[in-house]
């Protein structure tokens, strides 16, 4: 198969795998998750997942850790979400801080 | 019922500014390397904007396809107990209409579900409802606006979309930091997640930090559990 082909079973595979997620949550007697525990995890690898896929996609390039234009962007960022500024404004801010300094020949 | 017209309003609100940064995850897709079909099929069918961005991120960092449905399943585990916080007052439901409520069980429609008063059940249910379909009507027709303007533009580090893809994986974070632990549990998965980056296949280190963010919450002490 081609690697085009191998995205679309990718695609699929995730859609069905959270539908069956989400389904499962409606049908599961009420009792079952609530361990605390359980609970706990679910909340912690939410949490984890994010912080990591931020923490390559703002410092990873290929297999190496580099500063770039990135830094400066998602320090932007941060600085909006601190000031509870609406996602798309922060979103739209970092990419026009990265494509800057690019033009600028930085990063 | 004029009773819950505010409800209305707020799922609407809601809606529509979820589905705003649909145009950052149609753009986004179509950089990491998906067409607009893939695209669409991501944000209909999975419909789980932090789920879809995750597939799309382990994949413009060169992960695997295997390694993507893995991060997007484990961070979708969370619409897993939405369901049953929803249960009080959405069970029991007909077959089909249990199906529909499934795939638009997502952080807006629970958030605003549950933000009702809890003896209020029609109102809960409007708010469920209204903001499940509203969020997947207005992000999925952002996502295609995005992704047609994301195939129109050229090198997509030029126009700092990589930049943009951490700052969306920052702002779906943000809300998630309340706790000390958290904070904690965030910084060591970053940590590890980068410190493996050099040496593992891309899209593992990502899982590595998820076994933290598992090990975490299994030793922690019984306290405060992040949304």
């Amino acid at each position: 198969m081609t690697p085009y082909a191998w995205t679309w079973v990718a695609v699929v595979a995730a859609a069905a795998l959270a539908f069956l997620t989400k389904y499962a949550g409606h049908v599961v007697p009420e009792a079952w998750l609530e361990n605390p525990r359980v609970h706990r995890v679910s909340g912690f690898v939410t949490v984890g997942l994010l912080a990591a896929l931020f923490a390559t996609q703002a410092f990873g390039s290929g297999s190496a850790i580099v500063l770039d234009a990135r830094v400066a962007a998602v320090a932007v960022a941060a600085v909006l979400l601190w000031r509870r500024a609406p996602f798309i404004v922060v979103v739209i801010a970092a990419a026009a801080v990265a494509a800057g300094l690019r033009l600028l020949g930085w990063g | 019922m004029p009773r819950l017209d505010a409800t209305r309003q707020q799922a609407v609100s809601v809606s529509l500014a979820t589905g705003a940064y649909g145009l950052a995850f149609g753009a986004l897709s179509v950089a990491a390397g998906l067409d607009v079909w893939q695209t669409m099929a991501l944000g209909l069918l999975l419909f789980s904007g932090g789920s879809q961005f995750a597939f799309i991120g382990v994949i413009a960092g060169g992960g695997s396809g295997a390694a993507a449905v893995a991060t997007s399943t484990l961070l979708g585990v969370r619409n897993g107990f939405y369901g049953i916080a929803l249960a009080p007052f959405m069970r029991p439901m007909r077959p089909l209409t249990r199906a529909a409520a499934a795939q638009v069980t997502i952080d807006e429609s629970t958030a605003v579900a549950l933000a009702q008063p809890a003896e209020d059940v029609a109102a809960r249910r409007v708010a469920f409802w209204w903001t499940g379909l509203g969020v997947f009507v207005a992000w999925n027709a952002i996502t295609l606006a995005g992704a047609l303007l994301g195939s129109a533009i050229g090198d997509p580090t030029d126009w700092g979309l990589d930049a943009a893809a951490a700052a969306a994986f920052l702002g779906l974070l943000w809300p998630r930091l309340a706790s000390r632990r958290a904070q904690a549990v965030a910084a060591a998965s970053a940590v590890v997640a980068l410190a493996l980056t050099p040496l593992l296949p891309a899209g593992l280190p990502i899982l590595a930090a998820a076994a933290v963010a598992i090990a975490a919450g299994w030793r922690a002490p019984g306290e405060e559990v992040p949304q």
